[in-house]
């Protein structure tokens, strides 16, 4: 067998003491030493991992998940320490152990897969270079280490190892990263694995894959796996046991399935009645209930937790046409947007100066009702948001045409793109990137109106107040900066800076991705809100399932540059045609868990 | 590669011409006729002064002289001083003392920049680090020509431990002090540099991973850290030799060393074109070999950079 390292039997290892845990973590307090004093980031965490066990830790950022795991493998940032309780490995306390000790442990009994595959390589050493330290740095390279590290890249997965350890990181796709990193965590056979959210850097397809071959890699090997991760969808499939945590303590753990099914915590329950993963099948009727309100109830109450597309597009339109303003034209309903024969061809830069077109976008034609939502999902690379770009004018295409309103967009110039600039606007995906840092909120917000040069400086003000108000953000807000705010927050203002010249269509490229599941939810019903009053047209670019099934009317499928399949939602996710969308649905983890 | 290489070096044609013509033009604009400074302002028979003027070009119109001069470039003829020397033999006579003295001054500050630099970064907060951060600020403040004085005061002359002034031969020994002096403003630089990039290091995901493979400390550092951090170090030091070389003036001047910076000087004191035009000439070369030799080297340390 292959998978054994270096001639030590695998089930001997594992079947040293199979009753006591492996991983012991009892009462521990993290505590964070910053300038406004100390930071306790966790309070009286516990877990327990038997050996072979995969347990799970689910919570949002800074719920204290990854410090608590991150404690185990004694790699704290140098500001924290842990300030209470006990973590026993294998019977022996490595709390306070000496840095000697923990060097030892590191690798050989503790491994690790990281969260980022992009940063978490050293861009500047070949991967077998990577892969060759950590077993030389752990005693196990036997001077055949070609062959072994050659042979420890394709359990991972990896394709012709042997060749692909001579390249650099920066020549692999983000999936092969993580392949390479997942053959570093486990290059040593270690008895537990930490993987810090393996995956959520990855396409879904991708993820799926990945964890499917961390799971047997792991099982074969008898490796206990800590898993972390935001998705309690993810957990629920991956883990027999789940921790939840949340600002900092442990406030729900026991097998997976029971927490899903029988949250006891009321942020546990929150989790689940968000978590898009989950709950998209019926959070449909969530949203239908958001959106909605009063006036449809009775549908509402008709519709089954599965959703079956009891509240269709125009329901949507025809509610949300009375609190449109009166620059709408009378016709409601009709096509905002059209995209015909999209196309667009990138040039890409070969050895001696010969190049080659590269198609990113390929033929693609769609068409948006006012008033609606349209979702563009796909991998990335799928080119979905080369569309976006185009879309916003911001790209030329090299063919084909963009009617916004029935106007050319290709075409327009000087006064008549600027007024195109006001009637579309941008979310995009990174609040922290796309705020200036610079600006406070008031400016944020304000200089749109300021470019268009619209009212005074005291209208302006008024304005902006209302702005925030409609995003439910305090108007105090306005003095602060972006980095004084959390992400969703962030987005938040993101939103009202759209909002700022009463766009007809915001293009939100991947607007939620950045977010934990709550926020996003939060984020989403927000977007839905205000669709709802001002007649606003999404476009939204995805690569999230589950969040498509919350927000969108028509769904774009796109792969490889082209439109696979286009289609309501309803119809794309209760009859999929192409078995690219069924990939994507089955990769949407934890889907099939409740249904 | 080699595609890159002699792109670059094709583009040292351009840049050579256009220094070498503002060089030339500026000279030629400062105020001053450097015929009547050459006689020391007394009165000279008009037959010479003219056969002077035509000697050195200085009868024509400007594009003419510089013409002329470009003329007997091509035919490797840099032309002659006031005082009849050959510029040539002048150049030959003082580059490689110039070239020693920033060799030395480079390597000075290249090797203790970093070290102190890694040191102090490792250390962030720490005695050492604090201690180092301020003795760099004061070096950066405090002007050159003040140091130099000073540690020629007090090395050369109080202490005796080496010559206060530079001998004509100038030898390798003779020349620390000065290096010193000179490469002491970018070893501050460099510390302040090494010290950021290790300390932003430190903190990358890579990093982390590299401490989570079981790696040692020692290992960590010198593979993981040191590495990605000279990046931005080995740009600043290849521009700085350029730097080096032509910004000598003030240090040759104090340590009296025969060397381009006091050259130039006084030729451009003199106005003579042809000898400050072939100075700044050869040091624009400089310049820009250094940063190709920079460029190849950023490549070799960064795999994700590539020649275009």
């Amino acid at each position: 067998m292959s998978i054994n390292g270096k001639g030590t039997p695998v089930n001997s290892r594992s079947s040293r003491n199979d009753d006591a845990p492996l991983l012991e973590i009892r009462d521990l307090a993290i505590t964070f030493d910053t300038q406004n004093g100390p930071v306790n980031a966790v309070r009286n965490a516990h877990l327990t991992i038997m050996p072979g066990e995969t347990v799970a830790i689910v919570g949002e950022s800074g719920s204290g998940k990854s410090t608590t795991a991150l404690a185990a493998i004694g790699l704290l940032p140098s500001n924290g320490r842990v300030s209470g309780g006990q973590i026993i490995f294998d019977g022996e306390d490595i709390t306070n152990v000496s840095e000697k000790r923990i060097i030892e442990l590191r690798g050989n009994s503790i491994g690790m897969v990281p969260q980022d595959p992009m940063s978490n390589l050293n861009p500047v050493w070949k991967i077998g270079f990577q892969v060759k330290e950590t077993l030389k740095a752990n005693g196990l390279d036997d001077g055949n280490s070609k062959a072994r590290v050659a042979e420890v890249l394709s359990e991972a997965g990896l394709p012709d190892a042997e060749a692909r350890a001579k390249q650099y990181p920066h020549e692999f796709s983000g999936g092969m990263r993580q392949r390479a990193l997942i053959a570093i965590g486990l290059a040593c056979r270690p008895r537990l694995l930490i993987a810090d959210e393996p995956t959520s850097a990855l396409d879904v397809t991708v993820q799926r894959q990945i964890l499917d071959h961390l799971d047997r890699m792991t099982t074969e090997l008898g490796t206990a796996v800590l898993l972390i991760t935001h998705d309690l969808g993810l957990a629920a499939e991956r883990a027999e046991k789940v921790v939840v945590m949340y600002k900092g303590q442990v406030v729900e753990s026991g097998p997976a399935l029971e927490i899903l099914r029988n949250p006891k915590h009321p942020y546990t329950q929150r989790l689940v009645n968000s978590a898009p993963s989950l709950s998209s099948r019926r959070l449909q009727s969530q949203k239908a209930k958001d959106v909605l309100a009063a006036a449809v109830e009775d549908i509402e109450e008709s519709t089954p937790d599965v959703g079956d597309g009891a509240h269709p597009a125009p329901v949507h339109v025809s509610h949300a046409t009375p609190s449109s303003e009166a620059r709408k034209p009378a016709g409601k309903g009709d096509t905002i947007l059209e995209v015909k024969n999209l196309t667009k061809e990138f040039k890409l830069r070969g050895a001696l100066g010969k190049s080659s077109q590269f198609k990113a976008v390929d033929d693609v034609s769609f068409t948006v009702k006012r008033g609606s939502t349209m979702a563009i999902v796909g991998e990335s690379g799928s080119g979905k948001s080369t569309v976006a770009q185009m879309a916003l004018s911001l790209l030329a295409p090299t063919e084909g045409s963009i009617l916004f309103d029935g106007v050319e967009v290709n075409t327009l110039k000087g006064k008549a793109l600027f007024d195109f600039r006001r009637r579309v606007q941008p979310i995009f995906q990174d609040p922290y990137g796309s705020l200036d840092p610079m600006f406070n909120i008031y400016r944020t917000i304000e200089e749109p109106l300021k470019i268009h040069k619209i009212g005074d400086s005291k209208s302006r003000e008024k304005k902006v107040r209302e702005l925030l108000d409609q995003v439910s953000m305090p108007a105090a807000t306005m003095h602060r900066y972006p980095n004084e705010l959390s992400g969703g927050q962030r987005q938040r203002i993101a939103i009202a800076r759209a909002l700022a010249l009463n766009p007809d269509v915001i293009i939100c490229d991947e607007a939620v991705s950045a977010l934990d599941v709550l926020v996003q939810a939060q984020v989403l019903n927000l977007l839905n809100e205000l669709q709802e009053d001002l007649g606003l047209t999404y476009l939204f670019i995805t690569h999230d399932l589950a969040v498509v099934r919350q927000i969108a009317d028509q769904v774009c499928v796109m792969q490889n540059g082209r439109i696979v399949e286009a289609a309501s939602t309803d119809e794309v996710f209760n009859n999929p045609k192409q078995t690219y969308t069924q990939d994507l649905l089955n990769a949407i983890p934890g889907a099939t868990l409740l249904v | 590669m080699v595609m890159f290489t002699i792109r670059r070096f094709l583009q040292l044609i351009p840049v050579f011409f256009g220094a070498t013509l503002l060089v030339y033009f500026l000279v030629f604009a400062t105020p001053g006729d450097p015929i009547a400074a050459l006689s020391g302002g007394k009165p000279m028979a008009p037959a010479v002064e003219a056969a002077l003027r035509a000697q050195y070009n200085l009868d024509q119109p400007f594009w003419m002289q510089y013409f002329l001069y470009l003329k007997n470039l091509v035919t490797l003829n840099l032309g002659q001083t006031f005082s009849g020397q050959e510029v040539a033999d002048v150049i030959a006579r003082a580059y490689p003392v110039t070239a020693r003295l920033a060799i030395m001054a480079l390597a000075f500050e290249a090797f203790f920049g970093i070290l102190f630099g890694v040191i102090a970064g490792l250390r962030k907060g720490k005695l050492f680090d604090s201690t180092v951060l301020v003795a760099s600020l004061v070096v950066i403040a405090v002007p050159t020509f003040v140091l130099g004085f000073v540690l020629q005061l007090v090395v050369g002359v109080k202490l005796g431990w080496a010559r206060p002034t530079v001998s004509g031969t100038a030898p390798w020994n003779e020349l620390i002090l000065p290096a010193l002096v000179l490469g002491l403003v970018s070893l501050a630089y460099v510390i302040r540099l090494t010290r950021a990039s290790i300390s932003e290091n430190m903190n990358a995901d890579y990093v982390r991973t590299a401490t989570a493979k079981g790696l040692s400390r020692r290992r960590v550092v010198v593979v993981h850290i040191l590495r990605n951090s000279l990046i931005p170090v080995v740009t600043f030091l290849g521009a700085d030799l350029g730097g080096l070389m032509g910004g000598a003036i003030v240090t040759e001047g104090i340590f009296n060393v025969p060397g381009v910076g006091n050259l130039l000087f006084q030729a451009i004191k003199k106005g003579e074109s042809a000898t400050v035009v072939a100075v700044v000439g050869i040091l624009v070369i400089v310049f820009v070999v250094a940063n190709l030799v920079v460029d190849l080297l950023y490549a070799w340390l960064d795999p994700r950079i590539r020649y275009v």
